[in-house]
């Protein structure tokens, strides 16, 4: 049943060929027999998780089921959990146990389904690699030597291992659309607003963004309708309907334009990657899309840009971890100098603390108008190149990340190179536009993700340009080899 | 050398809202330490702000009344640093737009000089908590109540040239704030407190001399004595040959002196960036008009028209409209005194405050209402007392809460204005007291005052005064 579609385990659900809690026991197992090697789960729920099951199968016996009651998923450990640890992948939040769940929490709960855990992340969602959690680095199930990409490295693993059909992930520069790719996996990263941020972990507040991963985009499409929507509790949520994903993913794609960016195909893209994306645009053509180049003009700027935005925010939203409320405190303090000090710098890892300093930085009097601020021009270029481009082409396509799953311990030394691995994905998240990566091929036996970029709000447009290309190719079905066995 | 004395200040007043800026939590004062304070006023992982429309409404009504610039798009700004009260490490406020722009205010001094005092700027933001330093054996403890409180932080110019001047733009403030029912101006419990900006330069120089800033006096009798104190100060440093240090001082109300309270190398450089969890407040003609026509009168409006409508000086119509609540009570008592707005005034301003100011209560609280305390006018009016017997009244209806004419009644106070009576009293007198009689009717006419004393005495104060003088007068001379 781990291999089945969301769809059709609901229908097995109502049907009664099981129960719920035989569906949650199966993944359990499989968490139990994989999970030891890739290191996906912070904590797995699994009282919790049967007792949900129990209570869904009474609501499937009553006939008062939806489509997502009794269906299995995992959390990203950034999402706040009633009750339930929510680490954020850091030694700061490890005794942190929070009074109240997240919107997306509430939402998913509302929808009837169960929750086996929460996933491994990159420490506060910093990170393309997985290696910056304070649990360890979670495993490619692909290639136990390499990463899952990151942030959400946790969640992407876990569905790609066939642990958990559905995961929530969430989405600053890429952190769900680059693990998706290195890990063979659907992962849609929704339009800024789309989903609420309440109860989620602040990495960047202007990029954060709570999204889906799962193994199509049928299935994610059911997650993503649980989960959007406006929130009153988050300001910056936006208050439109919520489309009907699900039911709007047989559109055609009959004279869609495509728009390819020079920039996303250029130097520093893997050959073999690039081939294989190629491959993929060829198979759209034939589905009777159109194919247009376009330009980005200020893409190459993106990296800097984010990595001047998203410190400058991590370094204030970062300053409540200060060892005086909850969270790591460091013992013996004798000043509040030095309980500041030493909670911060024995709880954080190097990244953070990285991202803080440069963040502290980047927002310091003097240097406030050099960085900041001309961060924020560029980021508006950004946009408008984007807007630009969407006056011409429906969607955006091209590669996810420049290379598949690098091996552990590679790029750790060097932040740059690291940073790198997102520049496809990052400007999306300036500009808040929904993006989405789908599993496009291999190369050397290792996944490759076609991203496909939408307009502001246009998920139910991308998860129906990922749906027909999913029911014509089988790249999306394939699993890696069963990890611990 | 002559020094010129320049002053700005920047006044904090919560605003009344039921709710913080950005939480649910109640604003009430007095409750036990972090009771009220939700998960977002704690800073908790993944909690947001959401802005309180009450507080955006409040600070709109503060700039009409000032008559300054709305600003149409605001924005929300963190001010970075650590605190252990301020639990987010940053404070939400507002820094390069906010919401109020340039206004003015008019200040009146004591000799009746008037003067225009620029209001730079008021921005929206939230409160942090309190550092409690005492019981906690060499530690601190933390409450977090008042973290998320709304205030409106409302800066002036440096246009004030004494304490005298700053003393009064605060209390023009303190009376605004509180006639618009933004604020309870409550010194005490810190909802209205003020920072004063304090420099000195050589008379008739035009360049401002090194500020230091005086914080946290929340009263108005500490801002005269802080000022003036750091006016001296100031001067001496110069006088012998130093220089100011550019600092934030705290005035210690016990020993009546200021000193530095942070160093240099512990200055905070703030790091504002506008806050992505908010959007930028976007106020629209129509809501502004909408405001607009809830404001009410506004003192100085009030004042002029009291001097007008009532015929009062300017110093009776300023002491009257200092609160609208003494306002309201003065015009509902001259309506139930028939327009009697003179005699009226002496009645609030004289025995009312009185006994208000002895027992410490406010307007709202007085024992007697408008309608009762009219009612006594009347009766002084139309001399069925007189001035001295109502206070006795007065006095019985603060007692009793009843009305001037079931005491009068019950207590026969009723003046006596029968001739026949009058003149049986005075006759009585007479007979008592030949040898006085004698003393007047041989030219010590200063005797009629003692006479009058005596009837009065006689009638328990009831008989009329001026008819008690004049058959005096006559009984006295006719023999």
């Amino acid at each position: 049943m781990h291999k089945a579609s969301v769809a059709e385990l609901s229908a097995a659900l109502k049907a009664r060929k099981f129960s719920s809690e035989e569906l949650v026991r199966a993944h359990l197992a499989r968490i139990h027999a994989q999970d030891s090697e890739l290191n996906s789960f912070i904590t797995v729920t699994e009282t919790e998780a049967l007792a949900a099951a129990s209570h869904a199968d009474r609501l499937i016996a009553a006939g008062e089921a939806g489509p997502l009651t009794g269906i299995p998923l995992a959390h990203k450990d950034i999402f706040c959990t009633r009750g339930v640890r929510t680490s954020c992948g850091s030694k700061m939040l490890d005794n942190f146990v929070p009074p109240y769940n997240a919107t997306v929490v509430e939402k998913i709960a509302d929808a009837g389904m169960v929750v086996l855990g929460k996933t491994n992340m990159d420490e506060f969602a910093m990170g393309s690699s997985n290696e910056n959690s304070y649990y360890g680095p979670v495993r490619n199930p692909w290639d136990t030597e390499r990463v899952p990409g990151g942030s959400s490295g946790g969640s992407a693993a876990a569905v790609a291992a066939r642990m958990t059909p559905l995961a929530t992930c969430t989405d600053t520069g890429g952190s769900i659309r680059q693990p998706a790719a290195l890990c063979g996996i659907t992962g849609l990263k929704p339009t800024y607003g789309r989903v609420s941020r309440y109860g989620m972990v602040a990495f960047a507040s202007s990029l954060d963004q709570g999204g889906v991963m799962g193994h199509s985009a049928e299935d994610t499409a059911y997650l993503l309708g649980a989960m959007a929507g406006f929130d009153p509790k988050d300001s910056t949520s936006v208050d439109r309907p919520v489309d009907d994903y699900v039911g709007g993913l047989n559109q055609s794609i009959e004279g869609l334009t495509i728009g390819l960016p020079r920039q996303h195909f250029g130097e520093g893209l893997d050959p073999e990657v690039g081939a294989v994306v190629e491959a993929a645009i060829r198979q759209y053509e034939k589905l009777g899309a159109k194919v247009k180049e376009i330009d980005l003009p200020n893409s190459p700027l993106s990296v800097p840009a984010y990595y001047v935005v998203a410190p400058a925010e991590c370094s204030s939203n970062l300053s409540r971890f200060d060892g005086v409320r909850y969270g790591y405190r460091a013992k013996h303090p004798k000043d509040l100098s030095d309980l500041y000090t030493r909670s911060r710098g024995e709880a954080f890892g190097e990244e953070v603390q990285r991202r803080i300093m440069v963040g502290t930085y980047a927002l310091s009097t003097g240097y406030y108008d050099a960085y900041y601020l001309k961060a924020q021009k560029i980021r508006r270029l950004i946009s408008d190149d984007f807007r630009q481009a969407f006056a011409e082409v429906d969607v955006i396509m091209g590669p996810t990340s420049p290379t598949t799953a690098f091996t552990l311990g590679e790029r750790i030394a060097d932040p740059i190179t690291m940073y790198l691995s997102d520049i496809y994905t990052i400007g999306v998240n300036l500009a808040g536009l929904t993006g989405m990566s789908i599993p496009a091929g291999f190369a050397k036996g290792l996944p490759v993700g076609l991203q496909i970029i939408g307009n502001y709000f246009e998920e139910a447009r991308i998860l129906s340009v990922a749906h027909r290309y999913q029911q014509v190719t089988d790249w999306h079905t394939q699993a890696p080899p069963d990890a611990g066995s | 050398m002559e020094w010129e004395t320049v002053i700005g200040l920047e006044i904090h007043a919560q605003l009344a809202t039921r709710s913080k800026i950005f939480s649910a939590a109640s604003t009430a004062y007095g409750a036990e330490a972090n009771t009220q304070a939700c998960a977002i006023d704690l800073g908790m992982p993944g909690m947001l702000p959401v802005l309180n429309a009450e507080a955006v409404r409040m600070a709109v009504k503060f700039g009409l009344a000032t008559k300054a610039e709305i600003t149409r798009r605001s924005v929300f700004a963190r001010k970075n640093y650590f605190y252990p009260d301020l639990p987010k490490g940053y404070q939400i406020s507002q820094f390069e737009l906010p919401i109020v722009g340039p206004g003015t205010l008019e200040i009146e001094l004591k000799d009746g000089t008037r003067k225009q005092v620029g209001v730079t700027r008021a921005h929206l933001e939230e409160d942090a908590g309190k550092s409690l330093h005492e019981d906690f054996h060499g530690m601190s403890g933390i409450d977090l109540n008042r973290a998320g409180t709304p205030l409106i932080e409302i800066v002036s110019e440096p246009d004030m040239r004494s304490a005298e001047e700053a003393v009064a733009y605060m209390k023009k403030i303190h009376t605004l704030v509180r006639y618009l029912e933004i604020c309870d101006g409550n010194m005490q419990e810190g909802s209205f407190r003020c920072d004063a900006n304090v420099s000195i330069r050589p008379m008739g120089s035009s360049e401002l001399g090194t500020r230091t800033e005086l914080k946290n006096i929340n009263s108005f009798r500490f801002v005269e004595r802080a000022i003036n104190y750091e006016v001296e100060r100031q001067i001496d440093v110069l006088e012998s040959g130093g220089s100011v240090t550019q600092e934030t001082r705290l005035y210690d109300t016990d020993k009546n002196e200021t000193r530095p309270m942070r160093s240099k190398e512990e200055a905070n450089d703030y790091r504002y960036f506008p806050d992505p969890d908010l959007l930028p407040v976007e106020l629209e003609e129509d809501y502004i008009a909408a405001i607009a026509k809830t404001l009410p009168e506004l003192p100085d409006a009030k004042r002029k028209r009291f001097q007008q409508e009532y015929d009062l000086s300017a110093y009776d119509a300023g002491v009257l409209t200092a609160s609208r609540e003494l306002a309201d009570f003065y015009e509902a008592t001259v309506t139930a005194a028939k327009g009697t707005a003179k005699l009226t005034a002496n009645w609030v301003m004289g025995e009312l405050a009185g006994v208000l100011n002895k027992q410490g209560l406010d307007i709202g609280a007085s024992r007697v209402s408008p309608e009762q305390l009219g009612g006594l006018v009347l009766r002084i009016e139309d001399n069925t007392i007189s001035g001295k017997i109502a206070k006795q009244v007065f006095e019985a209806m603060w007692a009793e809460q009843q009305d001037a004419d079931s005491i009068i009644e019950a207590q026969g106070l009723r003046q006596i204005t029968d001739t026949g009576a009058i003149e049986s009293l005075i006759d009585e007198v007479i007979e008592a007291h030949p040898k006085q009689t004698e003393q007047y009717r041989g030219g010590a006419e200063k005797l009629l005052g003692f006479f009058v004393g005596q009837v009065m005495k006689r009638s328990q104060g009831k008989a009329n005064p001026g008819m008690v003088n004049k058959v005096l007068r006559e009984k006295l001379g006719s023999s």
